[in-house]
């Protein structure tokens, strides 16, 4: 395996990849304390409101218009973002990684319906239709996660599939084809290992993606009303834009900042697995 | 059009036949998970209802039929653009969509024809440029821009350019009891888009620029560049006239593809800026729970991703005529 240990080398040796990686574990760490130090309802009445950042040492990032801390908020909405990034990407993962491999593996009318599927859901704008999910089956944690999931599939599954159609008659798999391995066995343990590193810089962007759109949906106030959000803080933020902006200002800072590490990941990844890409 | 365009026209249409069949039946079947009825919609109209004027409405729509007839009820009123009845407007729904669509392609189509400008601009310094300084300050900007969410962009713009400089409106889309017409409405209008446009390129912008930057990069790497490098022609010649030209290509193809992700994108942007258009329209649907717009601005939206991809087939037929009978 030596490409790929020359691949992780590069990788290290990549500055965006350690700045990403500090800020994600950072995002982590106040996922993991927010219990820790925060073990209250984040929700909950603690001070005075509209107190600034660095007004009171005891909230450093302030009170909002109900007297909650933007401190504690910020570290219970850590969690949210995270399980969206990664629970979201994952069944966005399954789902596309099945559908690719089964279509491209196969060929034929299985291919065309699954295409002819993978097509239709890609057609429709898939912010209005993750909309119309949360309208009609409630708004909550579950169903949001699960719905961004059915809605990005479809670039996984193209991706996928093209990988499958370009390895699947290659020599590796007609050789365990005429040993008579099944179908399932080839699919998964020769041909997408095979197919997986051009899946995990996309991984990237969908982890990305997922975590902009739970932040949309949370500001719209489309979000579960009994989780805390960075984008739900944003969103009660909004209505005191003019006098107290850092209010929607903090939370959305968090989110560039992790958004922008997981690109940022997802950039040195891409170098590291194509370095002539690079200058 | 020429006679060429027909075939690739004619093909298009029928391959985006299943995708329309798809997204039909799964729109029918939302419809049907949604609580409540057409009937329920009108007694709420009418503000009174008793039980068998409930199922005397339900016969009347053929609501009390097999579902497999309602479907074909369904699809036989979409043929007659019958997309349903709004509990909220009391008017059909097509008419609800078709009065907020312009001006959410309005806005739309200003904010993407100003990501691009402004993209294939950035990743043409870019490339000509690639590996410099300003590479790098460029791309550090764009990684930015492609990490804000547009509504968080929307409300620091509001912040930065409403608050703190009163230069440009914060919302709506014209002054409230303008005087005035022609040109001097037009300006009125354009301090109303500028902020909401700017918020929705931003993301864009990052796009085009990034893939402007890698399609030049490509396309200098070609022969029939080394050969007009060989010929002497001056570099920037070279750089406009045949790399650019040529790298715009793929660039044109994402930005069809884009136009759902934009819609996505203007539904939030919308409603941050009250703009009436298609997206607050979604919004105000949701909180007043009338699924019948909402899955009519679904489908229509839906039906114009299509048409934009039939539209970005004929024009890359028409720039390459290698795109024929394949």
């Amino acid at each position: 395996m030596g490409t790929d240990g020359r691949a992780l080398r590069r990788f290290l040796r990549n500055p965006s990849a350690w700045l990403g990686l500090l800020v994600m574990a950072a995002v982590l760490l106040m996922a993991a304390t927010a219990g820790l130090f925060y073990p209250g309802d984040p929700q909950g009445m603690v001070a005075k409101p509209y107190l600034w950042p660095g007004q009171d040492p005891a909230f450093p990032l302030g009170t909002d218009n109900l007297g909650r801390d933007v401190t504690a908020g910020v570290f219970h909405g850590a969690r949210v973002s995270l399980w969206i990034g990664v629970v979201s990407a994952a069944i966005c993962l399954t789902i596309g990684t099945l559908v690719g491999a089964i279509g491209g593996y196969f060929g034929g009318w299985t291919d065309d319906l699954l295409t002819r599927l993978t097509e239709a859901v890609q057609t429709m704008p898939s912010f209005l239709f993750l909309i119309v999910l949360v309208a009609i089956f409630q708004p909550t944690l579950a169903t949001i996660t699960l719905g961004i999931g059915l809605v990005s599939w479809p670039t996984v599954a193209r991706l996928v599939r093209a990988e499958f159609r370009r390895l699947r008659g290659q020599d590796f798999v007609l050789a365990a084809r005429s040993l008579g391995f099944p179908h399932w066995r080839i699919i998964f343990q020769e041909i997408l290992p095979n197919a997986l590193p051009p899946l995990i810089v996309t991984t990237s962007v969908i982890v990305a993606s997922a975590i902009l759109t739970e932040s949309a949906l949370a500001f719209l106030g489309l979000g579960d009303p009994n989780v805390l959000s960075w984008g739900m803080m944003i969103g009660n933020g909004r209505a005191v834009i003019r006098t107290a902006w850092y209010l929607s200002a903090v939370p959305g800072a968090l989110i560039v900042l992790t958004v922008l590490a997981v690109n940022l990941l997802g950039e040195a990844l891409n170098d590291a697995a194509n370095p002539r890409l690079g200058n | 059009m020429s006679l060429r365009l027909l075939p690739v026209f004619v093909r298009a249409l029928v391959r985006s036949l299943p995708t329309v069949a798809i997204i039909v039946v799964f729109n029918f079947f939302l419809l049907n998970m949604a609580p409540g009825d057409a009937a329920d919609v009108l007694a709420a109209e009418s503000g009174a209802a008793t039980a068998e004027t409930m199922a005397a409405t339900r016969a009347r729509l053929g609501l009390d039929l097999p579902l497999l007839d309602q479907f074909l009820n369904y699809v036989s009123g979409l043929l007659r653009l019958d997309l349903g009845f709004s509990a909220k407007f009391g008017v059909p729904v097509l008419e609800v969509i078709l009065d907020r669509l312009p001006n959410t392609l309005l806005l739309m189509v200003t904010a993407l024809v100003f990501a691009l400008l402004v993209g294939i601009l950035a990743g043409f310094l870019m490339a000509l440029r690639a590996g410099s300084l300003l590479d790098r300050a460029i791309s550090v900007v764009a990684l930015f821009f492609y990490s804000i969410p547009s509504f968080w962009g929307a409300l620091m713009l509001i912040v930065i350019f409403s608050v703190q400089l009163g230069w440009l409106p914060s919302s709506g889309y014209q002054t409230i009891g303008f005087e005035g017409s022609g040109l001097e409405l037009a300006l009125d209008m354009a301090r109303y888009l500028v902020l909401p446009a700017l918020s929705l390129s931003l993301f864009f912008i990052a796009i085009y620029a990034r893939l402007t930057r890698a399609s030049m990069l490509e396309v200098y790497g070609q022969d029939y560049v080394r050969t007009a490098v060989a010929k002497g022609l001056p570099p920037g010649r070279i750089a406009l006239r045949h790399v650019l030209r040529n790298a715009l290509v793929p660039v044109t193809t994402v930005a069809g593809i884009h136009f759902g992700i934009l819609l996505g994108g203007a539904i939030v942007t919308e409603t941050v800026f009250a703009w009436p258009g298609l997206g607050s329209l979604a919004f105000q649907a949701v909180f007043a729970r009338d699924f019948a717009v909402l899955l009519g601005i679904l489908l229509l939206s839906s039906v114009l991703v299509i048409a934009i991809n039939i539209a970005t087939d004929l024009l890359h037929a028409w720039l390459d005529p290698r795109v024929e009978v394949s």
